[in-house]
């Protein structure tokens, strides 16, 4: 399935949110997900099934002022 | 303006409110252009601030394991202040904010929507229409503004939890350069006023803190000193020092010398 994650194409195999963060090598509990410019909420990263074009954003805190 | 008078034991224990939570330190620092995170924990330790402020961005997807914040600065220990840096709308704003909501539960951020990369200025039209929206989703707002004493009370008037004003550009470390704006905003607010931006040194501090803020941002004034850490130490003995001098009420301003030794009594 094609993706956009972070505003880059990607080539995946997972089917849900929870599925692609861990794919990515990224802790579930320290970033906020949004698919297709909608908040996923964390309780439902297991459930929300990815589609193919989906443009997925992936952020978390930094330093910052 | 002279704060009213209290006894000494009272203004050891001089705490502030901010959206219902009581804080004692009266200094909030940033956590960007720091060297590294260990660097930014060490000034924050020595700062004894309470509240950070951070940025929400996207995660290096070429380097997952790259230094997180929250691994340095332990958000149950700091108060996490999320911003919008980087916006220039109020819907970015609000998409920002809402992951910042999702991403650690922060309620409590601080606005701002910029207008111009050149001075970082707020576009203050903007920040309004853009606080409205973040009251009405249940965000409790901070907000970066200009040292404008008619839009500080439109955002108070809107439901702002603390009015930001900028002494002086971003990261450009002049100064209060208004001392008289800012001492209006703080006179006819009922919520916390803070200097935001513009500080550079100490005194900077201690002035804002004098003219009656509530609290001081800082970020670059501490991560760009040759000892980010003894800065920060500073930055928390001049907020201490400002307040101290606020309340205690200061001498008037006199034309010509007034001896402080007796005339009375000369050999």
């Amino acid at each position: 399935m094609r993706l956009t994650v972070n505003g880059e194409p990607r080539e995946v195999e997972v089917e849900t949110v929870a599925a692609l963060v861990r794919t990515l090598g990224l802790d579930l509990r320290k970033v906020a997900v949004e698919r297709n410019l909608e908040i996923v909420p964390k309780s439902l990263f297991d459930r929300i099934a990815l589609a193919e074009g989906d443009r997925i954003e992936i952020v978390h805190v930094i330093g910052g002022g | 303006m002279n704060a009213p008078v209290q006894t000494l034991s009272t203004a050891d224990q001089d705490g502030w409110s901010l959206a219902g939570r009581t804080f004692r330190s009266r200094l909030i620092i940033g956590t960007g252009k720091y060297k590294d995170y260990a660097l930014n924990a060490a000034a924050a330790e020595a700062s004894g601030a309470e509240i950070v402020t951070v940025a929400m961005r996207r995660v290096n997807l070429s380097d997952p394991n790259q230094p997180m914040l929250v691994d340095f600065i332990d958000p149950k220990r700091f108060t996490y202040l999320p911003n919008t840096a980087g916006c220039f709308t109020g819907e970015e704003a609000v998409r920002t904010l809402r992951l910042a909501r999702e991403a650690g539960g922060w309620e409590l951020v601080k606005l701002e929507v910029l207008s111009n990369t050149a001075h970082l200025y707020p576009d203050m039209e903007e920040t309004l229409r853009a606080l409205k929206l973040l009251v009405a989703e249940g965000f409790q707002v901070m907000v970066y503004c200009t040292d404008d004493v008619v839009y500080a009370r439109k955002l108070e008037e809107a439901g702002a939890a603390a009015i930001m004003p900028a002494a002086a550009p971003i990261g450009s470390g002049l100064g209060i350069q208004n001392q008289v704006n800012i001492r209006l905003i703080v006179e006819q607010a009922h919520i916390p006023v803070l200097v935001d931006a513009g500080v550079g040194t100490a005194s900077d501090a201690v002035v804002a803190m004098e003219l009656g803020c509530d609290a001081v941002l800082t970020n670059t004034a501490i991560a760009g000193a040759k000892d980010p850490i003894r800065m920060a130490r500073a930055m928390k003995h001049a907020v201490l020092a400002g307040r101290d001098a606020y309340l205690a009420g200061r001498m008037s301003k006199k034309l010509y010398a007034d001896p402080s030794s007796p005339l009375a009594g000369l050999i």
